[in-house]
């Protein structure tokens, strides 16, 4: 076992510092620590413009391989940029869903015209991406989804029809990744198709949802004869669901140790806070302070254990990597709590009206979420004990 | 950055297990205990004979194997999965830590030497009776009488310390408090005054003692370091058998998971295996959950234990890393034995069955070193006081 670094790696996050110090100045100053989740309705136009800051920078990317524009950093590296990005205060990445999971799914399982068309705009900043997956009858039963793909063989072009919700920043975005139907007649996991959709067209409707939060970065979408073309299925019809799934696993942890660090930044705010309206003499808020700063840094060890596991080859997650989601998630929610019982009566109070919230306010609520979104809290311990523990699989009424 | 075993590391754990496995049957654990030494003596004389495990952190120039605190881990973690009857955990994770963090050179050239031989077993008294595990805990005293110390008073809770052929022992200057004036000491424990007594435990798979000591004359060759300031190295100490406690825990952790799936696997009710049920599943989740969580944190703070012997910078947390690890492993050892209890329904609750065994330990080695509430205290100490004017 080996924790330091490499003095490349250390010059490596010298470089990353000393670029984020250069440029999250001036016009930028005022984003940082902002547009994280729950936040990430505030300066959407300003944050556009900080991606494709990043991406002149060459930062935009850094895990990809350098043939798709990618910066083809090592794990290491990719930890580094993370955590520096994160430690500097600079704001939510706007880009992250084309970046963590658009691209990696095209690079693994498009076709060359595909990444032609599509990778060069992600790294470049400029295109930004949702995903259009959950429907209002396919949340945790994902695969029961109902919108529909008919390809029309005298346009060349798929024809969709339906409706997504909870898709995250979808009034924002340029592109849209689908799951849809392509086999009318097919249930669940069979049958599927995996789109790329163009969001500006006349067949979509954006309706933003109003959250717990008073504000709204998701909404529902609605397809009404809109289109993509021929080429922008990823895999065949029905191999919708394994190009889904396989885009589940590129999310191994790395972005995860930059997420830390922002909740480091959380935690700092809660013990200064602690420090100074005396919450810290209450014996409960000190062993719950010490608890998360305890758990927090046993979950930077765990994403280390998983990055730096052996046996990832096959693609299964290890066991470390199998819990983290729920590991977070809950500890994240648990956060959220601690925060306002530090802060006593006056966390009921705002910023302002009508409903302006300060950032341990808005982090409160917007936790709630983290043991939804991605897969419940519920749906996670079905996977550790299905998959990682080998328990039999719930039985389930047979497929009609 | 590289944090995984090693293949030799890898290597070190099969091993362990294999042996274990083969030695430490449920049986022999059952035998082991229900004698007053609680342990095999033919057994120990194998595993430092054959295994050599007793020296495996000992400087190669002392005739250990000089590995480190991780492959140490390593074997804590199955001896706890095993739960091995032996005095591993007093003569190597509490004495020879003790000589190596606060012997000169005479007393490791003769002490780590007879330990690493497998010569004589070994423990640490310093706690009084009292629940903290801090230098306060420490009420034993020590007076100069011209080249000679006197040492008096009691200590509890001292692991093995009925058997232990040398004691490691902590005593204050009369009169000194808190941190202060604090001394360590080598007894062998057939010195005159030295007063033994096995405490009959809960947990019957790991021995508890109480020794006094009365007017125990010792000369200066017995001190540990410079007179009256051996706090900073007994801490330094404890905190280095609470990683290796925590390893243990981790272990017992694997273990009772293991079992759980194992039983609820076999066990059938409604007609379905009750695995299949997701009350029962959500509950292993949570274990494995807590089990994967506790591996973390303790590998991470072996890490730290290696680099604090060998003077690395990492050394710097040794408090931090140690606190965090006990107090995580604590919790989630006895959270996980009290649902695989609940798992396995009335057998559970049965004598014959091992799921007590566990239970049992996950609670004795709770409160031995710190419980989780008492590290996080500590942690809370560093985090919300120091620079604050209250
Ligand atoms: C902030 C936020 C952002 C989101 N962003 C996106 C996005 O960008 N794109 C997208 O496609 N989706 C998005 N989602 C949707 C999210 O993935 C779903 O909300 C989630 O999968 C749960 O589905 P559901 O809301 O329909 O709840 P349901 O599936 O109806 O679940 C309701 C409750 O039942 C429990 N439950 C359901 N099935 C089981 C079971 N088998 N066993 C035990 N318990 C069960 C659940 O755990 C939950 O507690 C977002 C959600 C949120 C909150």
């Amino acid at each position: 076992m080996k924790l330091s670094f490499s003095a490349e790696d250390e010059q490596f996050r010298a470089e990353v510092a000393g670029w984020l110090q250069d440029n999250l100045k001036g016009e930028f100053a005022r984003l940082r620590y902002r547009g994280g989740p729950g936040d990430e309705h505030t300066y959407p136009e300003e944050r556009k413009v900080w991606e494709q800051k990043l991406a002149e920078g060459g930062w935009t990317c850094v895990g990809w391989p350098k043939e798709y524009g990618g910066k083809g950093c090592s794990i290491e590296q990719q930890v580094i940029f993370f955590e520096e990005y994160a430690r500097a205060g600079a704001p939510g990445r706007v880009g992250h869903i084309g970046e963590g999971l658009a691209g990696p799914t095209i690079i693994a399982f498009g076709t060359e015209a595909q990444k032609q068309k599509y990778l060069p705009g992600i790294v470049a900043g400029t295109e930004l991406w949702c995903q259009g997956y959950s429907e209002p009858g396919a949340g945790s039963d994902l695969a029961n989804v109902k919108t529909k793909a008919r390809f029309d063989e005298v346009r060349g072009k798929w024809v969709l029809n339906g409706q997504k919700v909870w898709t995250s920043l979808a009034h924002e975005s340029d592109y849209c990744f689908v799951i849809a139907r392509t086999d009318p007649e097919s249930v669940a996991h069979r049958g599927l198709g995996f789109f790329l959709v163009k969001m500006d067209q006349p067949g979509i409707e954006i309706r933003p949802i109003e959250q717990i939060t008073g504000t709204s970065e998701f909404n529902e979408v609605f397809f009404d004869d809109a289109e993509c073309d021929a080429g922008d299925i990823v895999g065949a019809p029905g191999d919708g669901w394994k190009v889904a799934m396989g885009l589940l696993g590129f999310e191994r942890g790395v972005s995860t140790l930059g997420q830390q660090m922002q909740f480091q930044n959380e935690l700092d705010d809660i013990v200064a806070l602690a420090r100074e309206n005396g919450a810290a003499d209450i014996s409960d808020i000190r062993q719950r302070i010490a608890r998360a700063h305890a758990e927090l840094k046993i979950m930077r060890y765990n994403a280390m254990r998983m990055l730096s596991g052996h046996s990832v080859s096959d693609g299964s997650l290890q066991k470390e990597a199998l819990i983290y989601k729920l590991f977070w998630a809950s500890w994240h929610r648990s956060l959220g709590e601690l925060a306002m019982d530090v802060m006593g009566p006056e966390c009921e109070i705002l910023e302002g009206a009508p409903y302006e919230l300060s950032r341990l306010q808005a982090m409160y609520l917007f936790v709630r979420s983290d043991t939804i979104y991605g897969g419940t809290n519920q749906i996670q311990r079905n996977i550790i004990a299905e998959r990682g523990l080998g328990m039999p699989k719930e039985p389930r009424p047979a497929l009609k | 950055m590289d944090f995984a075993f090693t293949e030799e590391q890898e290597m070190i754990r099969d091993t362990a297990a294999a042996f274990l496995a083969e030695v430490s049957s449920s049986e022999a654990v059952r035998r082991a205990m229900a004698t007053e030494s609680g342990y095999d003596s033919a057994l120990w004389r194998r595993i430092c004979d054959e295994m050599y495990w007793q020296a495996i952190h000992i400087p190669e120039a002392y005739g250990g194997l000089g590995l480190g605190y991780v492959e140490l881990v390593a074997m804590m973690e199955q001896m706890g999965r095993y739960l091995l009857c032996s005095p591993y955990f007093s003569t190597v994770c509490l004495a020879t830590n003790a000589l190596l963090v606060a012997g000169n050179e005479d007393q490791k050239t003769r002490w780590l030497g007879e330990l690493g031989a497998g010569q004589v077993t070994a423990t640490l008294a310093f706690n009084g009776g009292s629940r903290s595990w801090a230098a306060d805990s420490i009420t034993a005293s020590f007076r100069r009488e011209g080249d000679e110390f006197v040492l008096n008073g009691d200590y509890r809770y001292v692991i093995d310390g009925h058997t232990a052929g040398l004691l490691v022992v902590a005593a204050r200057e009369e009169g000194s408090s808190g941190e202060q004036g604090i001394s360590l000491f080598l007894v062998p424990a057939q010195t005159a005054g030295v007063r033994r007594r096995w405490l009959p435990t809960l947990d019957q798979a790991r021995k508890q003692a109480a020794v006094t000591l009365d007017n125990v004359r010792l000369d200066g060759t017995s001190l540990m370091g410079a007179c009256g300031q051996a706090w900073p190295a007994l801490g330094k100490v404890l905190d280095l058998a609470a990683i290796a406690l925590a390893a243990e825990q981790v272990g017992g952790c694997q273990q009772l998971l293991d079992m759980t799936v194992e039983y609820t696997t076999e066990r059938v009710q409604f007609n379905r295996p009750i695995a299949s049920f997701q009350a029962v599943k959500h509950k292993a989740a949570d274990m494995m959950l807590k089990t994967e969580v506790a591996r973390s944190a303790v590998y991470y703070a072996a890490c730290v234990a290696d680099e604090a012997l060998r003077g690395g910078e990492l050394g710097a947390e040794l408090p931090e890393a140690a606190s965090v690890a006990k107090s995580y492993c604590s919790d989630a050892y006895f959270a996980v034995a009290g649902e695989a209890l609940q798992l396995f329904g009335g057998v559970g609750f049965t004598w014959e069955y091992d799921v007590h065994l566990y239970f049992k330990r996950a609670k004795s080695s709770e409160h031995l070193l710190g419980d989780g509430s008492s590290h996080r205290e500590r942690l809370a100490v560093t985090l919300l006081d120091q620079g604050r004017s209250s």
